[in-house]
């Protein structure tokens, strides 16, 4: 059913078709609205989710850990200072392998204080050990929030599903909703192999590792989260059959014939669309990729996908201030590294704190990308778009 | 990108300029077109002036960067021409629609816009309709107008449907509103 | 306890099966001894509600004696015990 939803509203439905057992949250801008929409819908006995309202995003993610270990299937919702302040349960979830599901939306970390779009919350999140889906739209924030569960399940994960602070999350559009009974019917019921309420199988979790075993525990992790690419995309591709939507590890836009691209996540993919099909009727070879998954990164295929390409910008909409260049630059410039291809790859970084990035803006990435392509050459590696001298 | 309409709307914090722009956004899917809706968040404060945005296309859009040159603009208090620069970035193909007693010609050299401009009074409507001065239903009669792209009735039955969840123990008040969107419909007048 | 499994054969997610605490013997970390006296015991079982290690062994409903395969000689149960009774007491554990 196609209806008009803002990515707030689109992410809370998902979680009340979902109807997990237990949600604790604390709500925090951009994302409040998820949270006091499915806590109308508790109120409403629309769910059956007990909610728990909690002092913290700490207390929040804890009351998470401790209903995922007792069974249930649990979810939360957070953003920028919310999940900073979450960070060391984040760990502790994955860890456990509890198959809890974060609603995220990004947002800029203070100082200085800003509530609006960027990529930084996220990123400081990225080696705790959950598996991050991006979404473009609110469309995409849906579909990702309903496989999320079935990923995380099978993984024995946790997810955070991502969306962008205002952009998306504020921003009314036409999303194409499932039906209740198609939702459940694809989440399906949890059936945890493990739970700590069942008293005639007890089990200690969490208990001390020292040097004897926390490193085998930690390679399970790495490796659970190397297995969670193929359940990702067995789970993408069920969702396709069942709805016709397509998803995968990222979406290639105009790439295969392109002889220049841009790699970028989140809602700014939605206008670089926009400036490939300006360049396209121009004659320009421009094309787009867009990671939907960046943990675990899929190195190896998004490598073959850039490697015929004869010049690469990749946008990051976060800094890492020391590293040589964004968290997406690095992470495709040593995919490509290690998979033996070379190709002039610069980095752009971006809309830092919400700030805008239009259709402009793109186009002379593209323009320096023309020159690159030309050259072969990179002149600067490492770009600020829009920031003032 | 001229296959996508791009409006803007100028009001002051409580005012509705938001709920305006999400209404005219569900009106809009609801005769079958593709939308965005989306406010400019600042600090909220009662009284500040803000503004809200729709994108309005008959394909799907993908464009999630800001508005700064739209098509059509609309004031929902006319105090804030005064302080704010409510014609900025808007074409002269473009048009902007005034909440006011004026008349067209009085805003069009008040504004120094060489564009279309057009007036209506839906404070007034407001105050006839429903009893209270909200402009943001009457506006979205005018815009429709004025915008030439979305089907009135279609507009009109899609915002009684909303209103009837919202105010279902008072019929009056939804007759009123759907009254004040044809009545700015049929009113507005520009130059 | 004596081969330590590898990342394949671990349970996955940091779970240990219950109840393996009493495999392992820490009665050896001892360097005091509590020594119980049945003819004093008054069984009011003050020593088995505080002993940590649960050492305190119980049969038929009755204080009977310390497990000295876990008891880890803190002295809590000699501490606890009812002056009027002082059915623990605490010896040199002989090496």
């Amino acid at each position: 059913m196609k209806i008009a939803k803002t990515g707030n509203e689109a992410m809370a439905e998902a979680m009340r078709q979902i109807n997990p057992d237990v949600v604790a949250a604390y709500p925090i801008t951009p994302a409040t609205e998820i949270v006091m929409i499915f806590s109308q819908f508790v109120a409403d006995g629309l769910v059956d989710t007990e909610y728990v309202a909690v002092e913290s995003e700490h207390s929040a993610m804890s009351a998470c850990i401790g209903a995922s270990a007792a069974g249930a299937r649990v979810m939360t919702s957070t953003s920028s200072q919310g999940l900073a302040l979450m960070y060391e349960m984040l760990y502790i979830a994955a860890g456990l392998r509890l198959p809890i599901i974060i609603a995220e939306v990004n947002r800029a970390l203070s100082s200085p204080i800003n509530i609006h779009g960027d990529h930084s919350d996220t990123m400081g999140a990225r080696d705790s050990g959950w598996i991050q889906l991006f979404s473009e739209n609110s469309q995409e924030a849906y579909d990702n929030m309903l496989q999320a569960v079935r990923i995380a399940e099978k993984a024995k994960l946790p997810v955070m599903v991502t969306t962008d602070g205002f952009i998306i999350s504020h921003c009314m559009e036409v999303i194409d909703m499932l039906t209740d009974s198609d939702v459940k019917k694809f989440v399906g019921e949890y059936n945890p192999e493990r739970f700590l309420l069942d008293v005639k199988n007890p089990y200690t979790l969490g208990a001390i590792d020292l040097q004897d075993y926390y490193f085998e525990h930690k390679m399970q992790e790495a490796e659970a989260m190397k297995n969670s690419g193929k359940i990702i995309l067995d789970v993408a591709a069920d969702f396709n059959k069942s709805f016709g939507r397509e998803y995968g590890f990222f979406e290639k836009y105009k790439l295969d014939d392109a002889e220049i691209a841009i790699v970028c996540m989140g809602s700014t993919a939605g206008t670089a669309k926009v400036v490939v099909d300006e360049l396209r009727a121009k004659g320009i070879k421009a094309g787009l990729l867009k990671p939907r998954v960046f943990r675990p990164f899929p190195y190896k295929e998004i490598s073959d996908e850039l490697s015929h390409l004869k010049a690469v910008a990749v946008l990051d909409r976060s800094d890492t201030f020391s590293a040589y260049g964004g968290p997406l630059f690095t992470e495709i410039t040593s995919a490509l590294f290690i998979t033996r291809y070379s190709l002039p790859v610069t980095n752009y970084i971006y809309g830092l704190g919400g700030r805008d990035i239009n259709t402009d803006a793109l186009k002379k990435v593209f323009e320096d990308l023309l020159k690159n392509a030309a050259s072969k050459k990179i002149e600067n590696p490492i770009n600020y778009i829009g920031v003032r001298e | 990108m001229s296959d996508i309409i791009e409006i803007r709307w100028h009001g002051r914090g409580g005012q509705g300029a938001k709920t305006a722009a999400l209404l005219f956004a569900e009106a809009a899917l609801a005769t079958g077109k593709y939308v965005q809706g989306f406010p400019e968040y600042g600090p909220e404060r009662m009284g500040a002036p803000v503004q809200s945005f729709n994108r309005l296309s008959d394909k799907p859009i993908t464009l999630h960067c800001g508005i700064t040159e739209p098509d059509f603009v609309v004031v929902l208090d006319p105090t804030l021409i005064k302080t704010v620069d409510v014609i900025s970035g808007l074409s002269e193909n473009g048009a902007i629609i005034i909440n006011t007693e004026k008349s067209a010609a009085e805003m069009k050299k008040e504004l120094n816009f060489k564009g279309r401009v057009f007036v209506i009074n839906a404070s007034k409507i407001a105050k006839e309709c429903f009893g209270r001065a909200i402009p943001n239903t009457p506006m979205m009669g005018a815009l429709v107008k004025v915008t030439n792209f979305l089907e009135i009735n279609g507009v009109m039955d899609d915002t009684r449907k909303k209103l009837e969840k919202k105010f279902s123990r008072k019929p009056e008040i939804i007759e009123g509103n759907i009254k004040s969107i044809k009545m700015a419909y049929d009113e507005v007048s520009g130059e | 306890m004596n081969k330590k499994l590898g990342w394949k054969e671990l349970p996955e997610g940091d779970i240990l099966e219950a109840g393996t605490a009493k495999n392992f013997r820490t009665g050896d970390w001892r360097s005091l001894k509590p020594v119980y006296n049945a003819e004093k015991c008054i069984q009011c079982f003050i020593c088995w509600i505080n002993c940590p290690d649960s050492a305190i062994l119980v049969k038929d409903g009755k204080v009977v004696g310390i497990d000295y395969d876990h008891c880890k000689g803190c002295g809590i149960c000699a501490k606890e015990c009812p002056p009027k009774a002082t059915a623990i007491t605490m010896e040199d554990e002989k090496k």
